[in-house]
Order: C-alpha cells, then sequence, then structure tokens
C-alpha cells in the first residue's frame, strides 16, 4: 500500500519528524525523551538492516555506538575541534572502519557463533575504554564538555544547544538517515541482504559474494551506530562510558524486537516504548528500580506472542480490519486451483529462449562443455562416488539415472563445488573449476536446480526471480548502494522472461510461502535459469510432482532445453528417457554405463541393477 | 616484579577459574548440543544459584545444605522454563530462541535486583575451609584450594551422567545427529526437559560454591556468560571435552593476563578465540556436522 508513490514514505517521515514537537509537546513528553529515541532510533537503523534485512543478530553494537561517540566526544572535548556535525561524522567513519575490522573476525561464522562472537568483542571494546584506553576515553568518568552544535551562516546564529532546539538538529539527522538507509533497502544490494536472511545458501549459489555482502551490512550497521554514538554524547554533553556496556548492545536488540525488525521504523518504535515507559515507571508508578523488571517481561511476552514486534503486529490487525489478507489468500487459492493451462505456450517462443543463454556458445556446436575426469568422493569410510568420467557436450540434454544411493546428488554437488571432490578434476567451458567457491562457478555460467527447494521463502515470486537476475547482471559482487533496482539494465526483461519461461507470469507478486508445490518446484528451475546459465544442473526436477504436473513440467524442460545444455537426474524414467539424448547410469558411486534411451532399457546390466537380478529368481519361481 | 610464588599462586587461580568455567561451558554447551537453543540466560542461572544458595544460608547456616538448595533450584527454574517457554520455540528460528532466553535472563537478573537490591551479598566459606594453607612452595587460601577439588568432583560427576548412563548416551547422540534420535523411538521431549534442567544446575552450582570467592550481585552473572561464549567458541560447540580444554585455557589466559595487567585480561582472550576462528573455526574439539 506504501508503493504508490516511490517517496511516501520518506515524505510521511518528514512530516511525523516536523509534528512531533507540537504533538509531543502539548501531551507533555519532555523534550529529552524524544532526543532520545531518535538517537536510538538512528543507532536502532543500522541495527535493522544487519538484523532485520540480512538476518544477522549481532549482540556487539555497543562497541561501534561507543567508538562513535567517544571518537566525536574526544576531538571535540579535548582537541577542541570546531565543528560538531564534522565530529560526528567522523565518529561514523572511524566505527565503520572498526566494524569492518571486527566483521573480517566475526562473520567468520553465522547464527549463534555470530552472536556469542559479537558479544565476546563488545566486551573487549568495554575493557579497553576502561583500562588501557582511559587515558583518552576517561575511564570510568567518560568524557564531560561535548558541545551542541550552532552553526554560522552569514548572519545568521543559529545554535541547537537543548530541549527542542536540539532536537530540531537530531530530527534533521535522523530523517537524512532513514532517506539513506530506505535508498540502501531498496537497492540491488538491499535486496541481497534479503536473500542472505531467507537462504544464505542459494543466495550464494545463485553467484552472490554473500560474504562481501554481510560485511557490507557489517560495516553499515556500525557507520550508524558510531553516529548515533556521537549525538549521544551531543545529548548529554557527557561521554558516558556505559555506551560500551552489554546492556547498551541488548537495549538496542530488546527495542528493535518490541518494534519489530525488517521496517527500518521499528527500533524507533521500541525505543519510544522503552523510553516512554521508563519514564512513566519511574516517575509516576514509583517502581523506582523495577522498570527494567517490568520492561523485560514486557518483553519476553511479546517474543513469545508477537513473532513481528509491534509494527507487525499493527500490519496484521491492519489486515485483519481491512479483509486484506483475506482477499489475497482467496485469490491464491484461486490461482492455485485453476488448471495451468499456459503451461504449453512456452514451447512456442523457442527464438526467444534461445538468445538467453550468457555464453552463446562460441565454439562448434559439438564443442565439450563440462568434463569431469577421476572424480571422487569419500566421506570418511564411506564412498559416495569413485573415478567419475563423465563429459557433456555443448546443447546436450543428458539425463542420469540411478538407484537410491548411487551417488547422483553427490555427483551434482562436486559438479557446482559445493562439495569439494577427495580426488579428481572438473573443467567447465575449458577452465578447470575444481575448488572454486559456488558462487564463482555459477558466475561462469554453471548453476544447478536443487532436489530439495531451496527458495527464499518470505519473498515474492518476483523478488526471488529478481535476487537471481542480479547476479547475472552484475557480476558477484559489487556496492552499487544508492542505485534502485528499477535502474538496473536488461532486470525487468530478464525476470519476465523467466516468468514466463517457468510460466508464473500470473503470480509474480505472490510470497513465496504461498505457493502450491509444483509452482514452488518451477520456481526452484526458474531461479538457475534467471542466472543465465550456459550449462544447467537439474536435481529431480519432477521429484513429488503428480502426473499432469510431470508432463507439463517435462514440455517445460523440453523449452529450457533449447540453446542450452542440460543435465537431468530424475527418478521417472519414462520422463527421462523422452527428454534426454543421452542417459548415464551411476550405480554405489560408478557410471555403470552411458548410451542412448533405447540402448539404456535394454541394457541388463541396468536392469540388474535396478531389479537387483530378480529375473533370476524370478526363474526358479 | 613477577616472581615465581605469584606466578604459581595466579597459575591456580587460573585452573580455580578454569574449572568453574568449563563447568558452566560444559552446562551451556549440552544444551545447545542437544536442543539447538543457545541459553543467553545460562550467566543468569549462575546469579540464581548463588543467591538461592545464600537464601537457604542464611536460614540454616550450613554451607552444604546452601549448595544442595542452590544447584536443586536452579535446576528447577531450568525445567520450568524449558516446559513453559523454551519447547514452544523449538520450531522458532534461533534468533527468536537467541531473544527469549537473553530477555529471560534480564527478567532473572531484575527480579533479584527487586527482592534483594544491588548491593552486593556474601557467603562465607564452611568453617573448615576458612583461612590460608601452606603448600610449601606457596601459601593460597584455603577454600580456593578446596573449590579447586569441589569443581573437579562435579565435572566428573557430569562426565559420569553423559558417558556412563543411558540419559548421558542419548544426549550425546542426540548432539551428533538429533533427527536420527528422534526417530528412534525415543521420548526426545522429556530427555530435552531434563538436559535443560541439568545445564542449567551446572551453572547454579558453580554459582553457589563461587559465593565464598567472589561476592554476589545481580549482574554476577553477566562476565561469566561472556567468558563462557569464548570458551565455547575456543572448545567447539557440543564438545564435553571442549568445553573443559576451553575453559581451562580461558581461566589460564585470564589470570595470567591480570598478573600484568587486568585491564587485558579481555583483549587475550580475545586474542585466542580469533586465533582459534582463524585456525580451527569449529573450535578445539569440535565439528562442523555438531551445527
Amino acid at each position: 500500500m506504501l508503493r504508490h508513490h516511490p517517496f511516501l514514505v520518506e515524505l510521511l517521515t518528514l512530516v511525523g519528524l516536523v509534528l512531533a514537537p507540537f504533538v509531543l509537546g502539548w501531551i507533555g513528553a519532555s523534550p529529552d525523551t524524544v532526543n532520545r529515541v531518535l538517537v536510538w532510533g538512528l543507532f536502532g537503523i543500522g541495527f535493522d538492516i544487519l538484523f532485520g534485512f540480512t538476518g544477522l543478530l549481532s549482540f556487539g553494537q555497543s562497541a561501534f555506538f561507543g567508538t562513535g561517540g567517544f571518537f566525536a566526544a574526544y576531538i571535540l572535548t579535548r582537541l577542541g575541534f570546531p565543528s560538531v556535525v564534522l565530529a560526528l561524522v567522523l565518529g561514523m567513519v572511524v566505527a565503520a572502519v572498526v566494524g569492518y575490522l571486527i566483521g573480517l573476525i566475526a562473520l567468520r561464522r553465522t547464527g549463534i557463533y555470530f552472536a556469542m562472537i559479537t558479544v565476546a568483542i563488545a566486551e573487549v571494546f568495554y575493557f579497553v575504554e576502561f583500562n588501557p584506553l582511559a587515558e583518552w576515553t576517561g575511564g570510568e568518568n567518560g568524557l564531560p564538555g561535548v558541545p551542541t552544535p550552532h552553526f554560522h551562516l552569514g548572519s545568521l546564529d543559529l545554535d541547537f544547544s537543548t530541549g527542542w532546539s536540539l532536537y530540531q538538529f537530531f530530527a534533521v539527522c535522523y530523517f537524512i538517515g532513514i532517506v539513506v538507509a530506505l535508498r540502501i533497502v531498496r537497492s540491488p544490494v538491499g535486496a541481497i541482504f534479503r536473500a542472505i536472511r531467507e537462504n544464505p545458501l542459494r543466495a550464494s549459489a545463485v553467484g552472490h559474494n554473500i560474504h562481501g555482502y554481510k560485511l557490507t551490512a557489517f560495516v553499515v550497521a556500525a557507520a550508524y551506530a558510531g553516529f548515533a554514538g556521537g549525538m549521544l554524547g551531543v545529548l548529554q554533553a557527557f561521554m558516558p562510558p556505559d555506551a560500551f556496556t552489554f546492556g547498551t548492545s541488548g537495549q538496542l536488540v530488546m527495542q528493535a524486537a518490541i518494534g519489530g525488525t525488517g521496517t527500518l521504523f521499528g527500533p524507533l518504535l521500541g525505543a519510544a516504548v522503552w523510553l516512554f515507559l521508563q519514564d512513566f515507571l519511574q516517575s509516576s508508578t514509583g517502581l523506582g528500580a523495577a522498570w527494567k523488571l517490568v520492561l523485560g517481561i514486557i518483553f519476553v511476552v511479546l517474543v513469545c506472542g508477537l513473532r513481528r514486534g509491534l509494527i507487525g503486529g499493527l500490519d496484521d490487525l491492519w489486515g485483519l480490519l481491512t479483509g486484506c489478507k483475506a482477499k489475497r489468500a482467496a485469490a491464491a487459492a484461486q490461482a492455485a486451483a485453476a488448471p495451468p493451462a499456459a503451461a504449453v505456450p512456452v514451447a512456442t517462443t523457442p527464438a526467444a529462449v534461445a538468445a538467453t543463454p550468457r555464453a552463446p556458445a562460441p565454439q562448434e556446436p559439438a564443442g565439450i562443455i563440462l568434463e569431469a575426469s577421476g572424480l571422487s568422493k569419500r566421506y570418511g569410510g564411506i564412498v559416495a562416488n569413485s573415478d567419475i568420467d563423465f563429459s557433456v557436450r555443448q546443447g546436450e540434454l543428458r539425463g542420469i539415472i540411478g538407484p537410491n544411493g548411487a551417488g547422483k546428488s553427490t555427483f551434482f554437488k562436486m559438479l557446482t563445488c559445493e562439495v569439494k571432490p577427495s580426488s579428481g578434476k572438473i573443467v567447465f567451458d575449458g577452465r578447470d573449476i575444481t575448488g572454486m567457491a559456488v558462487a564463482d562457478v555459477c558466475q561462469l555460467g554453471l548453476t544447478k536446480s536443487y532436489q530439495i527447494n531451496q527458495l527464499f521463502n518470505r519473498l515474492t515470486v518476483r523478488e526471488n526471480l529478481t535476487i537471481a537476475a542480479l547476479a547475472a547482471l552484475r557480476g558477484r559482487f559489487r556496492l552499487d548502494l544508492f542505485r534502485s533496482l528499477k535502474r538496473i539494465p536488461g532486470l525487468t526483461e530478464q525476470v519476465d522472461h523467466t516468468l514466463e519461461l517457468v510460466n508464473l507470469t500470473q503470480r509474480p507478486d505472490t510470497p513465496v510461502a504461498e505457493l502450491a508445490y509444483g509452482e514452488k518446484r518451477r520456481l526452484e528451475v526458474g531461479l538457475a535459469l534467471a542466472t543465465r546459465p550456459s550449462l544447467l544442473l537439474l536435481d529431480e526436477p519432477l521429484a513429488g510432482m503428480s502426473p499432469t504436473e510431470r508432463a507439463e513440467t517435462v514440455q517445460l524442460l523440453k523449452s529450457i532445453g533449447q540453446g542450452r545444455t542440460l543435465v537431468v537426474i530424475d527418478h521417472d524414467m519414462d520422463s527421462l528417457f523422452e527428454l534426454a539424448g543421452q542417459v548415464t547410469v551411476l550405480q554405489e558411486g560408478k557410471v555403470l554405463v552411458e548410451g542412448t534411451p533405447e540402448q539404456i532399457k535394454s541394457n541388463t546390466l541396468v536392469q540388474d541393477a535396478y531389479l537387483g537380478g530378480v529375473h533370476g529368481t524370478l526363474a526358479h519361481a | 616484579m613477577v616472581n615465581w610464588a605469584n606466578f604459581l599462586s595466579q597459575m591456580f587461580n587460573g585452573l580455580v577459574l578454569g574449572a568453574l568455567l568449563a563447568l558452566i561451558s560444559s552446562g551451556l554447551t549440552i544444551i545447545y548440543g542437544t536442543l539447538g537453543v543457545l541459553n543467553l540466560a545460562h550467566g543468569a542461572m549462575f546469579m540464581l544459584g548463588g543467591y538461592a544458595g545464600y537464601v537457604a544460608f542464611s536460614y540454616t547456616g550450613s554451607f552444604p545444605l546452601a549448595v544442595v538448595v542452590g544447584t536443586l533450584f536452579v535446576m528447577l527454574v531450568g525445567v520450568l522454563m524449558e516446559r513453559g517457554i523454551i519447547r514452544y520455540f523449538y520450531n522458532r528460528p534461533a534468533e527468536d530462541q537467541i531473544l527469549v532466553t537473553f530477555g529471560l535472563g534480564i527478567v532473572f537478573v531484575e527480579a533479584v535486583r527487586f527482592f534483594f537490591g544491588s548491593l552486593s551479598k556474601s557467603v562465607p566459606p564452611p568453617p573448615g575451609l576458612v583461612g590460608i594453607t601452606n603448600l610449601g612452595f606457596m601459601v593460597y587460601p584455603t577454600y580456593r584450594l578446596a573449590l579447586f577439588g569441589i569443581v573437579a568432583v562435579a565435572l566428573l560427576v557430569l562426565y559420569l551422567v553423559l558417558y556412563r548412563t543411558k540419559l548421558g548416551m542419548i544426549v550425546r547422540a542426540g548432539i551428533e545427529d538429533p533427527v536420527m534420535v528422534g526417530s528412534l523411538g525415543i521420548n526426545v521431549y522429556r530427555v530435552f526437559m531434563l538436559v535443560f534442567g541439568i545445564g542449567a544446575a551446572a551453572a547454579g552450582f558453580a554459582g553457589i560454591v563461587n559465593a565464598p570467592v567472589v561476592s554476589l550481585a545481580p549482574d554476577v552473572g553477566e562476565p561469566i556468560l561472556v567468558q563462557t561464549f569464548v570458551v565455547v567458541v575456543i572448545g567447539g560447540v557440543g564438545s564435553f571435552p571442549g568445553a573443559v580444554l576451553g575453559g581451562l585455557i580461558a581461566g589460564e589466559i585470564i589470570s595470567i593476563t591480570s598478573m600484568f595487567n587486568p585491564g587485558y585480561a579481555y583483549v587475550m582472550l580475545f586474542v585466542a578465540m580469533t586465533l582459534v576462528l582463524v585456525l580451527r573455526p569449529y573450535g578445539l574439539l569440535g565439528s562442523a556436522s555438531r551445527e
């Protein structure tokens, strides 16, 4: 609903910030608390980009809050630096640099490890501030005497000293902060942040250097924290050492979770709830020190009950009241129920299809595109693949069959470099790719669709395909933080084209979680296709489908196969024999036999492999 | 500046702290390994053990009873926490689990602050263990000496539970492959409850036996939680031997660095953690499959 006007959110924020002093002043809010909310709100924007958008839960943001704050306070109070604004910016830069260095270490691991490491790092900063750096930071006394900003514009003398006048300065800072953050989350980088949150494995498999993007999010969060830290010093005219405590990081996390993550505004709302409630509990109810107990209980209840915080709760309530959700669900059900009659048209545009692949076959048509030699994989004592020689010609549609446990999926994983082979070599398009990163292999034009769907579940179909297409259009890493997605040439066309290819044109704006199984399966193939591979591996694309869906998907694969090289694993032999020109049979990790479908059907070795020599027993009976 | 007696006694301090950290970290690591939940309230469990023991001590005057009450109380809190809240989070993202345990930790700390105030409380060591002991090569506080023995015994008990009982076997199997254990017809939910109780009890026990050494305050668990994290990162998640090894390493690093300059203790701990992360990302005795 907020997508109608490109700058509606910015405009509403501006109006809100302008009206806030009047409304809040009228109800008797203290400007000091309002200013504090802005500091925490701005601090939280960076945290939301890190946690809400990229999915990295850090308990160490106090390190950057304190670093930025103390750097700004130090140059202002001890070095007599003239400009408060510049000091804040410098504090932000220093925090970002420190964030980069810390990110290099903390991002070596994800999930709970990341959370634990960030906790430990923040604690180190606290102790360093207190002891080795006490001479510069004032130790437990902090740095008093931080000035407030004042500007001389010609004859105009602007002084933002206290209360609502300082609010004006903070409001401008917050507004710039939110505008920048909105640009970031609407940029290609923002889309990839979400992809990392939803499914880091797939984000990397479609060709993005996710480590680089995670580090970017970490640095952005550190920069916001650093600037906000400086603001805290200005607000209090004193830089307190407790900015560095674990409590600061914890408060930020709690405020963000209370307000709701993934919207950029959650932390502001959370901070407002937190700080006003704190004021109220302390002054009006005489609870004194128990305010934090009450807030802690509220937090636990919210985490248990409202998964998406207050903003999420309000959103759900809005949906319930307007019936918006119900309508959408009904539309989804209808679309799912409607027979996908459009499955055939894709086959009618072979010319367009043929034009898509990234590497339009410079060699002669019969050139070898992939060659694996002596490929083996051992897991301890278990041999998954042993000594496989396998080659695929340009433009071929190859099938791979084999009983369960034959090592088909492991073989695919080695080809896409998800799994490192124990020995052997893989040459793709004339280049040795053995041991390369998955993202790099995908960038070269080799990718696969997964046996078990690996989608970006909370994003829409279009967003899913956009993420994959971005990898093809922008390369593995690019810092176009402020570019609009609409400004990327060819993106819309490629996404629309892929939607057509996998027959999802009717449901581009449906979240993946609401798709029917067959549709998810097609999107799975679509994600791989949108990266414009010159060689596409499909791991059991027909798995779990109904007979009708199978027939449609076979048609789909046929049309995709035009102009591309495809290798397909499946258990559905009838479909595979219909599709493939050549079939390779794997058994117990080895290549059993290779040949045309007819040869395979009549091969006694293959019959033995599948029927386990049953005809022998049958003969006895 | 550094003399041998001082160095030895710091080494021994490190051993005592290390053993204590090993015990607390074992609790954290078996909970994570079995249930997949990182308990950020683990530091609060340590604190609760101390306070529960303190209450028991102020009514009875008996230190052994204080230890028993402290341990059992925290075990009960752990079990109630698992039954009442944590079990509803098994199917939710790891981030939600972290948030809820973090929140519970704050609630525990603030509740204790509400009832007991922020001022620190102390529990004296039991009568026979007051004063100092002359070991020949150094003199050392008797209770600290005893503390090492007490914690070592506790670690041994935990080891026996993990490696010599049926429950321990299930727990260790669950750490390696939770899906497989679930499909063997074992009532994993009862096991989860017990593991959470035992893991919490380990922290609670450490909290009360440590109370005569360091006075009690509501936020006494916070640095312990941080140190425990470092121990687990160094030792490897889900590994009991890793927790013991990591605990001893961390304890020695903190003690020996403190001898020169306490301000650098955490810096050195951090350096050690970074080295492990770079050289052995899954921890000294951890493995990728356990995560």
